[in-house]
Order: C-alpha cells, then sequence, then structure tokens
C-alpha cells in the first residue's frame, strides 16, 4: 500500500538515469576525440551541460520542498533527485575525461562527489532509521514519555520528603538536572555522561546501606522509581539521537551543495573566459 | 376581579414580545402576561455575553421589535426599550395557569387566583417548560440552585450536581478549574446525554477530576450537606453548594389541559396547528417555540403575523418572498399552488403540515430538467434527496451500460441511498423528460424523517426494496424480489454489538446499509479477524448455501444498520434465479479462499483490528503513515499549516501506531459525521467528494469538536495575515513558512472558530500533506479498498 521513494512509479528515475548512464558511456566508447578526452570537446561540452542541468534541478528540490500544495507529489521529485544525483557520477566523471589537476574544475568535481556521498549516507539514514525509531518508541509518543517522567518525579520528591537531607537533594539533582539533548555531540551520542538521574541513583545507591533501617522500604522504592526514569530517559535519548542522525548530513549536505553551486558557476565562467 | 381584552398573550418570549407590540401598535386592547420577573426568560438565562445568531440569514425580519445577531445583554436592551417604546401592557410575576372557554370569551386564571376574559389567546410559552426542583425536605437551602450562568463565578467550592444529562455535564466539567466536583447519577452510567460530552464525562471520572456516585439520589438537604440514597444505604455528602439540572417538565400537560390537541403522543409531536397558527381551539393561537419554529426570528415574525391574522388583515408571510423566488423556475404558480402540487404529487411530503412544508422547502431547492440533463453520478458524495413533483427520471442501474435504465415517474423520490449509507451515489440519474425536481438537503430530510413518522415509514419501505435490487440482484426483475422485500425488516446495532454468532445455526441475510462490520473467528482461543465489510454488502449466505452453522462471528464496527432477509424467502428466490444463485455460489467460494489465506496470516487480521478500532470502520478517507519510510521530517504538518491559514490540522505523531502502521490525528470524513450531528449552524458539509469541511457560518460554539471522537477539530482564533516570503526574510514580519501563527490568547474582537481538515479540497494536487511527503510515508486511502488489500475483497463472510 505504502511505496517509498526509492520504488516510486515503478523505479521510473532509474530507469531514466540508468538510460542516461548507459548511453553516456556508449558514446564516451564510441566517441574518439582528436586529442584525449576531455571537457572541450562536443561531447564534453554536452556531459556538462547535461551535468549542469541536472545539479540545478537537484538544488531546485530544496525549493520545491517548501512549495505546499502543488499538483505533483515530492515524493516523485525525491526520487528523481537521488537517481539523477547518482547518474551524475557517471555523468559528470566521464565529462572530466579523467583530467583532475588542482584547480577550480577538480574543485567542483570534489565538492559534487562528496555531496553525492553525503546523499549516499542520506539514503542509507532514511532506510535505516525510522524503523529503528518506532521500535524504539514502542507506540509511545514524546509528549506521553515526559509527563511520565514528570510522574516519576513527583513520586520521588514525595517520597524524599520524609528522607535524610543527603537522599532528598540527591532527589533534588535527579528531578533539576536531568536534560535529554543538548549539543549535537551529545545528541548524536544517545547518552549524558553528566546526567542527573544517573548520578542520584548511584549516590542513593551508595548511601543505601547507612540511612538506617526505618528508611530501607523507601530506598528501594526510590532506587525502583529512578529505575523506570532511567528506562525512559534511555528511550528517550536514542530517540533524539536516531531523529540526530536522520538530519544530521542534511548539515553537510546542503551548505556544500551551495559551495558546489558556487564552484560550478566559477567553472562555467572560467572555461568560457579562457576560450 | 376581572378585566377584559381583545387579544391576551402568555409569555414574553421573542414571538410573544413581537406579538404584543404589534397589538400595541395597532392600538388593540391587549395585556401581555410573564411567568417571572422579567421579559424573555429563555434569552435571558443563556450565557451571559453569549452571542446570539439570527438564523436563517436569509430570511427578513418582520416586527415592530427589533432583532439582529448580537450579545444577548444588547438584545434584552433593545426588547426592553421596545417595550417602552410601543407602550406594551405587560404584567410581569404573572404566570397563566388555567385557560377556558372559547372564541370571544375566554377565562384565563393567572397565579391560580386572579381571572381575565379575552376575545383571543396567543399562546407563546415557548418548550422550556419548568424546571424540576429535587423535590426533598431541605431543598430550600439558599445555595440550592436550578441553574448555572458563568461556571468561572465560583472558587475553591466543593460543589454537588445532581443530574446526568447534557446540562449537568456540561455544567460539573466546567466547575472542575476552580472547584472540587462531584456529581449525583441516579443511575448506572451517562446514557442520555451527547456524545462529546459522554467522551468528557467518563474521562473525567476516570482520571478523578470528577467524583461520581452512580445509582444514587437525593434523600435530602442540610446546610452545607446533602445526603443520598446509594443501594449501600446512606450517604453524606459535604458540600458548599448544590446545583440541580433535572431538565424541566415540558409544557405539554398544560397546554393540553387548555383543550389544545397535539399530533400525537410522541414526545416530539406538536400542537395541531392550521396554517394560520389556529389550534385546535377556534381562538387559541400557538406561535414561536411550541409551535414548533426553534429560532428567535421566526417566533418573532409569527408574532406580528397572527396579531394580524386575528385583526383580521391579510398578511404576507415573512418568507413569501423567497419562496417566490425558490419557486422562480416553475413559472405562472403562486406560492401557495406550488405546495399545493408539491403536497399532491409527492406522497413523502404529503405529511407534512403547510407550515412545516414552507419551512422545508426554504432549505430545499427546485430545478427544472431537460431530457438527458444529469442529476448525479455514480460515485458522487452528494447526500441530498430528491422528490419528483412532475415528470420522470432515468436510474442507470448497469454501470457498464447505460441503456439500461429503470424510470421513476411523478411523485417518486431518489437519492436516499447516498443519505442512508452515507457513501458515494450507487448509480446515476438522468431526467427522462421536462420535469420538476425538489432537491432537499442532508440536514432538512434527516428532520423530516426524524419528525415525521410516516414520512420515515415511505422512505424506508422504498429504501429496503432499493438497496435489495441495488446490492444484491441489479439485474432481475423486481417482480421476483417481492416476496424477499417484504419479509424483511431493519435491524439496528451499536458498535461492538454481535450481529452473528459463531456456531449458531440460524441462517438469514443481511444487506449492510450504514456503518460496517467486522467477521472473526476463534481460532486457538482467540478472535482473528478474517474482514471487514462496508456498508452495500451482504453476510451471512455461507451458512445458508451450506446449511451448517455459522462459521464466523459477525459484529458491527460502528452504529449500523442492516436489512435482515429471511432466509426462506432468500432460498426461494435462489431456486428460481439459477444466475443469482450461481454468482451467489462463486463469490462464496472467492471467500472461503480468502478466508484460509487470512487464517495462515492472521496478523493481516490484526491490522484490520487494530485499524477498526481506529475508527476506520466509518471512515470514507484516512491518512496512515508507515513509520518505516517516515523521516519524521513534519513536512506534512507544515504543508498543512502553509495552506490553512497557518493552523496545521494534523498531529502527526500524535495517534496510535500497530507495527510501523501509524493513525496520525486527522480526520476520517466518517461516512455519518459525528461532528455534523449538532452544528446549529449547519456550518459543517459534505462535498461532492467526500470531505467534510466547516465553513464560514460556524460560530464557534464548540460542540462538533466535543463530538468528534478521533479529537481532530480544533477551536482556534484567526491567524495573522501572511507575510509575503521576503516581508519575512528582509523584515522578520509575521511568522515564517510552516510555523504555527495562530494566536494563543484571544485578539481583539476576535472569536473562535473550528478548524479541520478539508482534504484540501480546493487544491488541484489532492491533500497537501500527502503531496508534501518526501518519502511517501504519508498516504490517504480509502479504507474499503485497503482493507480489501489487507486481507480480502468485498463481500462478507459468514
Ligand atoms: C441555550 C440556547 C441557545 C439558543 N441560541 C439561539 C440563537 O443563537 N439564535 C436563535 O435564533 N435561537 C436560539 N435559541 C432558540 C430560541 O431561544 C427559542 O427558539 C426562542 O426563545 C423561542 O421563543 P418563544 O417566544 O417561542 O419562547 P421562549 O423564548 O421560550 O419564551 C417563553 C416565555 O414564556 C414564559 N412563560 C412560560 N409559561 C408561562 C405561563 N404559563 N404564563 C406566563 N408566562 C409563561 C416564559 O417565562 C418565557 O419568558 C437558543 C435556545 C437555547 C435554549
Ligand atoms: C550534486 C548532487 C546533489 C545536489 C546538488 C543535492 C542538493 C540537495 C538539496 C539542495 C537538497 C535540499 C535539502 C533541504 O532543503 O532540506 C537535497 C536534499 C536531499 N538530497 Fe541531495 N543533492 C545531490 C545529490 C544527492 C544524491 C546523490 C542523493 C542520494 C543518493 C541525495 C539525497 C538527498 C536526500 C535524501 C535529500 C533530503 C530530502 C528531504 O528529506 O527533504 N542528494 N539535496
Ligand atoms: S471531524 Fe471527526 S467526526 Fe467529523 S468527519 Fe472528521 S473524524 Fe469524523
Ligand atoms: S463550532 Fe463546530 S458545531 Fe459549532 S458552529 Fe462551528 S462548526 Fe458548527
Amino acid at each position: 500500500m505504502h511505496e517509498g521513494f526509492l520504488v516510486y512509479a515503478g523505479f521510473r528515475y532509474l530507469k531514466v538515469a540508468t538510460l542516461l548512464c548507459v548511453a553516456a558511456i556508449a558514446v564516451y566508447a564510441w566517441h574518439s576525440p582528436p586529442d584525449e578526452p576531455n571537457g572541450g570537446t562536443w561531447l564534453g561540452y554536452g556531459l556538462g551541460g547535461i551535468g549542469a542541468a541536472i545539479i540545478l534541478l537537484l538544488m531546485w528540490f530544496g525549493v520545491r520542498k517548501r512549495r505546499y500544495g502543488t499538483v505533483s507529489k515530492l515524493q516523485g521529485w525525491l526520487s528523481a533527485h537521488v537517481y539523477l544525483g547518482l547518474s551524475l557520477i557517471i555523468v559528470a566523471t566521464l565529462h572530466t575525461g579523467f583530467q583532475f589537476g588542482w584547480n577550480l574544475h577538480t574543485l567542483a568535481y570534489g565538492l559534487m562527489m562528496v555531496v553525492i556521498a553525503s546523499g549516499f549516507f542520506g539514503i542509507y539514514a532514511y532506510a535505516r532509521y525510522p524503523r529503528l525509531m518506532t521500535e524504539n518508541r514502542r507506540g509511545i509518543t514524546t509528549e506521553e514519555v515526559y509527563a511520565g517522567i514528570g510522574e516519576l518525579d513527583r513520586e520521588c520528591r514525595q517520597v524524599a520528603s520524609t528522607m535524610p537531607d543527603e537522599i532528598a537533594s540527591l532527589v533534588l539533582v535527579s528531578c533539576n538536572e536531568t536534560r535529554v539533548g543538548g549539543s549535537i555531540a551529545r545528541q548524536l551520542s544517545g547518552h549524558d555522561p553528566d546526567c542527573g538521574t544517573e548520578r542520584a541513583f548511584a549516590g542513593i545507591r551508595d548511601l543505601a546501606a547507612s540511612a538506617g533501617a526505618e528508611h530501607g522500604g523507601d530506598v528501594r522504592k526510590l532506587i525502583s522509581l529512578l529505575g523506570k526514569k532511567s528506562t525512559l530517559l534511555r528511550t528517550m535519548r536514542r530517540d533524539v539521537q536516531l531523529k540526530a542522525m536522520l538530519e544530521i548530513w542534511l548539515y553537510f549536505h546542503v551548505p556544500l551543495s551551495f559551495a558546489l553551486l558556487a564552484a560550478l558557476v566559477g567553472h562555467v565562467i572560467s572555461v568560457f573566459f579562457y576560450w | 376581579m376581572t378585566t377584559e381584552f381583545d387579544i391576551v398573550i402568555v409569555g414574553s418570549g421573542p414571538a410573544g414580545l413581537s406579538a404584543a407590540a404589534r397589538a400595541a401598535k395597532r392600538g388593540v386592547n391587549h395585556v401581555l402576561f410573564e411567568r417571572t420577573d422579567h421579559a424573555s426568560d429563555t434569552i435571558y438565562k443563556y450565557q451571559k455575553k453569549k452571542f446570539v445568531m439570527a438564523t436563517p440569514d436569509v430570511l427578513p425580519l418582520q416586527s415592530d421589535m427589533q432583532f439582529a445577531a448580537g450579545v444577548r445583554e444588547d438584545i434584552l436592551g433593545t426588547w426592553d426599550a421596545g417595550l417602552d417604546e410601543h407602550a406594551v401592557n405587560i404584567r410581569y410575576n404573572a404566570e397563566v395557569t388555567a385557560i377556558e372557554g372559547a372564541k370571544g370569551d375566554f377565562t384565563l386564571t393567572v397565579n391560580g387566583n386572579e381571572t381575565v376574559k379575552a376575545k383571543h389567546v396567543i399562546m407563546s410559552i415557548g418548550v422550556q417548560g419548568n424546571l424540576r426542583q429535587l423535590g426533598v425536605d431541605g431543598q430550600d437551602w439558599e445555595r440550592v440552585q436550578y441553574q448555572l450562568d458563568d461556571p468561572l463565578e465560583y472558587d475553591g467550592e466543593t460543589i454537588v450536581v445532581v443530574g446526568a444529562g447534557d446540562a449537568a455535564i456540561e455544567n460539573a466539567i466546567g466547575l472542575t478549574e476552580q472547584n472540587e466536583v462531584i456529581i449525583i447519577n441516579r443511575k448506572g452510567e451517562f446514557a442520555r446525554a451527547k456524545q462529546g460530552n459522554l467522551n468528557a464525562i467518563n474521562g473525567a471520572i476516570e482520571n478523578e477530576v470528577i467524583e461520581c456516585y452512580f445509582n444514587a439520589s437525593p434523600a435530602r438537604v442540610e446546610p452545607g450537606l446533602l445526603v443520598l440514597k446509594t443501594p449501600e444505604g446512606e450517604a453524606e455528602v459535604k458540600c458548599d453548594r448544590i446545583i440541580a439540572r433535572l431538565g424541566a417538565n415540558p409544557p405539554r400537560r398544560f397546554v393540553e389541559a387548555c383543550g389544545i390537541k397535539f399530533s400525537s403522543d410522541e414526545p416530539s409531536a406538536l400542537p395541531e396547528l392550521s396554517a394560520k397558527y389556529e389550534s385546535s381551539v377556534e381562538g387559541l393561537y400557538i406561535v414561536g417555540a411550541l409551535a414548533g419554529y426553534p429560532l428567535i426570528k421566526q417566533a418573532m415574525n409569527q408574532g406580528f403575523e397572527v396579531v394580524e391574522t386575528i385583526l383580521g388583515n391579510p398578511v404576507r408571510p415573512a418568507d413569501e418572498a423567497l419562496l417566490e423566488e425558490r419557486f422562480a423556475a416553475i413559472e405562472g404558480m403562486a406560492v401557495g399552488e406550488v405546495l399545493e402540487a408539491i403536497q399532491n404529487n409527492v406522497p413523502l411530503l404529503s405529511h407534512m403540515s403547510r407550515l412545516q412544508l414552507r419551512e422545508f422547502m426554504l432549505e430545499s431547492r427546485i430545478h427544472r430538467v431537460r431530457p438527458k440533463d444529469i442529476i448525479f453520478e455514480r460515485n458522487d458524495f452528494t447526500n441530498s434527496v430528491y422528490s419528483i413533483v412532475d415528470g420522470a427520471v432515468d436510474i442507470q442501474i448497469n454501470p457498464n451500460d447505460p441503456n439500461e435504465v429503470v424510470t421513476l415517474r411523478t411523485g417518486a423520490f431518489f437519492g436516499e441511498m447516498g443519505l442512508l449509507s452515507g457513501r458515494r451515489r450507487t448509480a446515476t440519474i438522468l431526467a427522462h423528460e421536462d420535469s420538476i425536481l425538489v432537491e432537499t438537503p442532508r440536514r432538512a430530510m434527516l428532520k423530516l424523517i426524524s419528525s415525521i413518522d410516516a414520512a420515515k415509514r415511505v422512505i424506508d419501505e422504498a429504501a429496503i426494496s432499493r438497496q435489495i435490487q441495488t446490492h444484491l440482484a441489479p439485474n432481475i426483475d423486481p417482480a421476483l424480489l417481492e416476496e424477499v422485500v417484504s419479509t424483511a425488516t431493519i435491524e439496528s446495532f451499536s458498535a461492538g454489538d454481535v450481529m452473528i454468532e459463531e456456531g449458531e445455526t440460524t441462517d438469514d441475510v443481511y444487506l449492510i446499509r450504514s456503518g460496517s462490520m467486522m467477521v472473526s473467528r476463534r481460532i486457538g482461543g482467540r478472535d482473528v479477524v478474517l474482514s471487514y465489510i462496508p456498508a452495500g454488502n451482504y453476510v451471512g449466505e455461507m451458512a445458508l448455501l451450506t446449511e451448517a452453522p455459522r462459521s464466523a462471528t459477525v459484529k458491527a464496527t460502528v452504529a449500523a444498520e442492516t436489512i435482515k432477509v429471511d432466509a426462506g424467502a432468500f432460498k426461494r428466490l435462489l431456486e428460481r434465479e439459477p444466475a443469482l444463485k450461481s454468482e451467489i455460489e462463486a463469490r462464496f467460494r472467492d471467500r472461503l479462499v480468502q478466508n484460509v489465506e487470512v487464517e495462515e496470516r492472521p496478523d493481516s487480521g490484526d491490522i484490520i483490528d487494530f485499524l477498526v478500532n481506529q475508527g476506520l470502520g466509518e471512515a470514507t478517507d484516512v491518512l496512515l503513515i508507515d513509520e518505516a519510510l517516515c523521516v519524521r521530517c513534519d513536512n506534512c504538518e507544515k504543508a498543512c499549516a502553509e495552506t490553512h491559514g497557518g493552523k496545521s490540522r494534523l498531529k502527526r505523531e500524535a495517534g496510535p501506531t500497530f507495527g510501523t502502521l501509524h493513525v496520525p490525528t486527522s480526520c476520517r470524513h466518517c461516512e455519518h459525521p459525528h461532528c455534523m450531528s449538532d452544528c446549529p449552524a449547519d456550518a459543517i458539509h459534505r462535498a461532492p467528494n467526500g470531505e467534510v469541511f466547516i465553513d464560514e457560518k460556524c460560530i464557534g460554539c464548540g460542540n462538533c469538536a466535543r463530538d468528534c471522537p478521533y479529537n481532530v477539530i480544533h477551536m482556534a482564533y484567526p491567524p495573522p495575515p501572511k507575510p509575503g516570503l521576503l516581508q519575512w526574510l528582509l523584515l522578520g514580519m509575521g511568522p515564517g513558512p510552516g510555523e504555527d501563527k495562530t494566536p494563543r490568547a484571544k485578539p481583539e474582537g476576535a472569536r473562535e472558530t473550528a478548524t479541520k481538515c478539508d482534504m484540501c479540497k480546493d487544491i488541484a494536487g489532492g491533500p497537501s500533506c500527502v503531496s508534501a511527503c518526501p518519502t511517501g510515508a504519508a498516504i490517504r486511502v480509502n479504507p474499503e479498498e485497503f482493507f480489501s488489500i489487507t486481507a480480502s475483497t468485498k463481500s462478507g463472510r459468514a
């Protein structure tokens, strides 16, 4: 019933891209330019033109993504984006005629390959993480998790209100110094080495022995509540981590694609300038 | 002391006020009696600052009193000023307790002791009746009250609410914001209330926001204390205040005691009235809500008209010009003649009083059609009903052959199947010859069916035979179906009711005419769902063909109605019609194969079960997200917000998930939308493609948001104007693309309105959420197609 963007319309854009690549390779093999193959032959111009057009089309995706209420589906655009983007590996490489050097032209090529590589990671992330997120969540929504944590905090405070100060202050640490998310590195790591709840948990366990017999039951209760809270926190941190993985690559993909665009413009101007 | 008047008016609601003002203006010797110490008690008791609507908008006002939509306080003020201006002879604190006598010589008893004489009486006492009291010792404690104007007036009190109807529930919930609330229900559950209120109260009790005593009734009151009788004995409830909402005694007893006849014993029946509002007692007229006209403007127009009638002046009803316009398509006939023709020609509409018909026709439209004009097409989602006043239409009964038609002639009606099932039209209908048709929208038709039994009977009889014909045997001669039709009966089921139990030995066949059913079988001690069957299909023929006990259980997924076809009659039909029999046998074999397949993949049954629990059993179109594809980018929500004035009507994350199939909180466009059931402004409609949408008539009462069981309607203030992309980028003006732009606090002068998904009905590309999803995770499906993919094909098996 659901059809992902990779299989969209019976792999229409995979077919288009494959055709394009096969045609490019065939013509390249058949073509024998006067000197070695390069961007300056008629085939070079042809492939370069096609490649540049594809890049512009891929860049346009960012604009198209923010146009809402359209007639065509964004899904089709992403499908085309991915397959045509991959076809650039062939089209642009043949366009270079394998002539690389320390110049603007090769910089544009390199940037393009990096953008494509990051796109590749995107595909991997899109294929893998969504399912992991669902499994990790076990049907609970973010709001429910935070409500659950709030409730556990309330219970902890209630239990702690009749307990010695060291323990009560540890409970406050758990309530006030627990964070989910934070810096990008923290999000991607999926845990927090300085988590208030973990510290409180460890501290209370250490104090358990010295807390006195009359507090035994309450200590056990606190430990169990904090244990539950840790489980919820793990779920949320994993959720944040997976969400970050789904997004992080775009922070390379998009800026680099703009750098590519700039390099591409430079490449084209310089070619025509030196001609 | 006895005084004599030409006209006595009883009750100073909008109808009575308008009548009295007219009488005063005409210089007639009159008096207006009002039970309370202020005019127009019903409106007086509206919530403070309530915005009063002046519906129907099209109807002009014909009265000496002024009235336009506005705030309660202003309207009451205008009327008080009008009373002074026209020097109306109004007497407050004067309850009329008896009316005797005849035209020219009525005697009215006031407050039980004083009498007045009248030549004519106009009764305009509304339908609110007398509020029921607690009726126990101590009930005159000053903190026992029968009304609640503003729940926020009380703070920090413990308040007991007595009652289980909508008013009690709404009060109790409103009070929880600042008070401890206890509710007393005489029964074991809340059954009388509307769905939205039911959900709210049950939720509040479950979450311990409200404490509830079930099966309890008040025994006596002491200051600060209510003593209850409960099954376990007496219980004492300490409280600061008691609010009893026990409903009202309808005024019918009093009206009947005055000698006035009602049209039937039904509680909803109205007094019998002539076209001039005269009751069965000559000289005694009834106008306003009691006459069956529940809106202020109508009541006022009638008050004016009735006085003119009594004075013997010709009156042109306020709606006359409107009806003339409505009837413009029929040239050369006066309004009265057209109404006459309609009642004479169309049995379905003949049981209405002339007044009811006028109103019915104001809501309906008259069409004049030429041969071959298309009236509606198969698969349209419209749900109006047509009556043929004159002429004939052709129904194309075979989608593959437009020439195969059944002709309906003058007096017949059609289109009721869409209305009853809430589904797409099953056939295309064209005009056969020059014809005149009346098209009546869903709401007016439902009102007709629910208020006039005879009309309901006419519809049901025709519907049974047509539904059997359409869904069981479209191609055979209707005469052959006569026995099946005449023995068929209609049965209703609530959600979850079992219609057929596995193992039982009945063999009737059922045609589902509204709602849907779910078929399941017990396998290894567990109910395995085999299939989902929408309206328009039949179930139960397996047992009939195999003569074996029922092989599966069939349960209603939502409120459903079925036509039960008698087994014997059905068998005889199959004997006579071998072609039909072999067709049914073929379907039956397909089904056996599918059942086996499903039993081998029981998880597909689990999905059906899950989705049915999410309301897909009554959906026509639902948003489903495959979480294995969803990258959580929320572009769907952004698209919704961008295309709907900045407020997303969809919450992607909220809502349940089964496996990776997620049902976000978003409108299901129900077959019989709950949200539509109680919209006073008639602002919710179904578009031809099935989209349920709210138009600008919404008055913000919030009923729909409470009535929708899926929580998809939100009350919101209108968003600020959207800045252009450049303004936003360069000047930082307003909210950016995809941001929620609705104000949280009330902007000056703004009114909340209901917002919900309209399936982007005005956008060429269809639902924006779907077209904006980059990965294909979000799709909108029609459950019928979807379920047939999950499990098996269309018709049922049991
Ligand atoms: C909560 C609510 C909201 C509504 N909102 C709207 C709206 O927005 N727009 C709209 O058009 N309509 C609205 N209506 C409907 C409207 O209020 C009624 O249709 C209208 O009031 C009917 O007018 P009436 O003159 O027939 O009777 P009523 O207004 O009911 O007046 C009857 C009067 O008769 C008096 N009376 C009764 N018995 C006796 C007796 N024996 N002796 C002397 N006096 C007696 C009563 O005290 C009362 O003052 C609403 C109704 C309710 C309940
Ligand atoms: C030179 C080549 C490419 C360029 C210039 C390019 C550029 C872009 C741009 C501008 C966006 C818009 C991001 C946004 O606005 O949110 C985007 C998104 C994306 N690109 Fe590329 N891209 C290229 C190649 C690829 C390739 C080869 C792949 C896959 C193998 C790919 C996969 C994606 C994906 C998955 C998205 C995100 C879609 C979304 O969730 O909105 N791209 N790309
Ligand atoms: S708003 Fe609610 S009740 Fe109305 S159609 Fe949508 S899901 Fe059904
Ligand atoms: S809030 Fe809902 S029910 Fe009330 S008027 Fe608006 S659309 Fe109708």
